[in-house]
């Protein structure tokens, strides 16, 4: 008998979520490893008479999304770490102007070009604070196939419930890999879409905080006229240098994630119960780090799993009641420490953290794991 | 699948097919044979001409790490890639090679070697060279029996492009043909050339 079955990439799956999250513009340039993002989306936005653009760089790449999002439509763009820094001033821009969109970004090794082919987490820290200022921070990072479709509409939403730019982070393990997987069915899914204005055009402000720290947001050439800038402004769009209105609009931007964190931290434990040696982990890496476990396991090792599905913002009570409790935490990472170095602060001197950095771009092998959960003991 | 377990690599240079090689067999495996399968291309940053590879994990159960460990099966049509990609096999693996294509080979290879005219048995039984990369999923199920006959044939006739599925069809039996052949022979290293590739009238009974 033949079963129906459908193959999907990673990347194919950031495209397919994004249009069944209601993406209509994806504003882009081909960078490997997410190429394939861009390849299928392509394809397929006209189908569903969206608008495809490959722009002359990624700076133009963010700018087009930006726009798009102005006038109303849920957008994407897809890139890898050198394409990421490019975006940087755009992503700072839309941080300011409170823009939802999205950007994947399918990491690679850096600095510089870097290895584009190889895998790597190495833009854990780029995503928090690649471009300048504070600003606060969304960043999601599957480790599954089912788990890039859920957390990729997971992204749409927390840009239109939040306005503000969400970070997907992929890795080519999970961006090029192709398997057959079920997906939920469309009745299944929560779409959530932008607050939009109730008053008319004449009574508008763009950032008029009388409704809350997300102020609804009108689309462009409905009537609605406002003013979009990356300086500091006030309700109207403008900008203004008034200390306490500066102040203040910092102050909600941040407020923004802050006061939803427990509606937008997501992580998973495993063998968790009475684990004394506690594995973090996120991305491709978490599942070398499950089989790890699970070898540690058979010996006898008590071990558990912290597998992150948003890394940034992290789930800061959970972490620190773990630093009290466990024997040791053991990180591995495609980069140099970038998680690392956050959490040695939440564990200061109450466990010792033991790091795995792994930057020649192949995997983290499940027996280097399990040798370090050995180690620590 | 009599293993609960398998690892496959299709090893060659941009442009010769070895993706599609790798994306017939996890299709077919999960399509006719009741497993999950993981499909992974690695390319360079040269398209055409570059190294490149397809693994595919194969498993009864769900496959937590997605990369390849301990790989059953190595076939590599370049020296180029056999280079790199020559690594994570199995001591009784097998390894199937062009050898006009991947002349320098360990002297001391443990594996079992197949050396075969996969370029020239396409060249001339097919006209196209681009078919050896159906030929190469025929020689692995013909000789693995990881997926049955029938079910490898089905796999290359879905994935075929329309207007080749006679031509393709024909492939995947050249190999499988040339798989078979391979297995029943004792010898360490197995030579097989044009004269070994062709079907035999009852091939499908």
């Amino acid at each position: 008998m033949k079963k129906s079955v459908r193959f999907y990439s990673g990347a194919e799956l950031v495209g397919k979520a994004a249009i069944d999250a209601g993406c209509r513009f994806f504003g882009g340039y081909p960078i490997t490893p997410s190429s394939e993002i861009a390849e299928y989306m392509s394809v397929e936005m006209p189908k569903v008479n969206g608008t495809y653009i490959q722009m002359e760089d990624e700076i133009g790449a963010m700018g087009s999304i930006i726009g798009a999002s102005l006038t109303g439509a849920k957008v994407l763009t897809a890139t890898s770490g050198p394409g990421f820094s490019l975006k940087q001033e755009n992503i700072g821009y839309a941080y300011m102007a409170e823009v939802p969109c999205v950007i994947c970004n399918v990491m690679r090794g850096g600095p510089s070009t870097g290895l584009p082919t190889a895998l790597a987490q190495a833009d854990i820290m780029q995503a928090k604070w690649g471009t300048h200022g504070d600003h606060p921070v969304i960043a999601l990072t599957p480790a599954y196939l089912e788990e890039i479709y859920e957390l990729t509409i997971k992204a749409f939403n927390f840009a239109e419930i939040y306005r503000m730019p969400i970070m997907l982070l992929l890795d080519e393990v999970i961006a090029h890999l192709s398997a057959a997987i079920e997906l939920p069915k469309k009745e299944m899914l929560v779409i959530k879409d932008r607050r939009k204005p109730t008053v008319p055009p004449e009574k508008y402000f763009p950032y008029d905080t009388a409704y809350g720290d997300v102020p609804p947001m009108a689309n462009f050439f409905e009537g609605y006229r406002y003013h979009v800038t990356g300086l500091s402004h006030d309700k109207t769009g403008f900008p203004t240098t008034d200390p306490d209105l500066v102040q203040a609009d910092q102050e909600r931007h941040l407020r923004k994630v802050k006061a939803n964190i427990n509606n937008i931290i997501d992580y998973e434990y495993y063998q968790m119960k009475d684990a004394e040696v506690i594995v973090f982990a996120y991305g491709s890496t978490a599942r070398a780090a499950r089989v790890a476990v699970d070898n540690a396991r058979k010996l006898g090792i008590k071990v558990g799993m912290m597998r992150f599905r948003v890394i940034w913002p992290l789930p800061e009570t959970e972490i620190l009641k773990l630093c009290s409790k466990a024997k040791a935490i053991i990180i591995p990472e495609m980069n140099m420490g970038q998680l690392s170095d956050v959490i040695e602060r939440y564990a200061a001197d109450r466990t010792k953290i033991l790091r795995i950095n792994h930057v020649g771009g192949v995997p983290i092998h499940p027996t280097d794991i399990c040798n370090v959960i050995k180690e620590a003991i | 699948m009599k293993t609960d377990h398998y690892e496959a690599r299709f090893a060659g240079v941009g442009g010769q097919g070895v993706i599609l090689a790798g994306k017939i067999l996890a299709y077919g495996m999960v399509s006719f044979e009741e497993c999950r399968a993981i499909e992974t291309p690695t390319y360079t940053a040269q398209v055409r001409g570059g190294a490149t590879k397809v693994d595919v994990v194969i498993d009864k159960n769900h496959i937590e790490y997605p990369r390849t460990e301990n790989l059953d099966f190595f076939l590599c049509l370049h020296q180029k890639s056999f280079n790199i990609y020559f690594k994570e096999i199995k001591s009784d693996a097998i390894v199937v090679v062009d050898p006009n294509l991947t002349p320098s080979i360990p002297e001391k290879i443990t594996q079992k070697l197949v050396l075969v005219d996969l370029i020239d048995i396409a060249k001339k039984q097919m006209g196209k060279t681009l078919y050896a990369a159906v030929i190469a999923v025929g020689i692995f199920a013909g000789m693995t029996k990881v997926i049955k006959e029938s079910n490898i044939q089905k796999a290359v006739l879905d994935k075929a492009p329309k207007g080749t599925e006679i031509e393709n069809l024909k492939a995947v039996k050249l190999g499988l043909e040339l798989g078979k052949k391979a297995l029943r022979s004792k010898d360490a290293i197995v030579k097989l050339t044009v004269e070994d590739a062709f079907i035999p009238p009852n091939a499908d009974k």
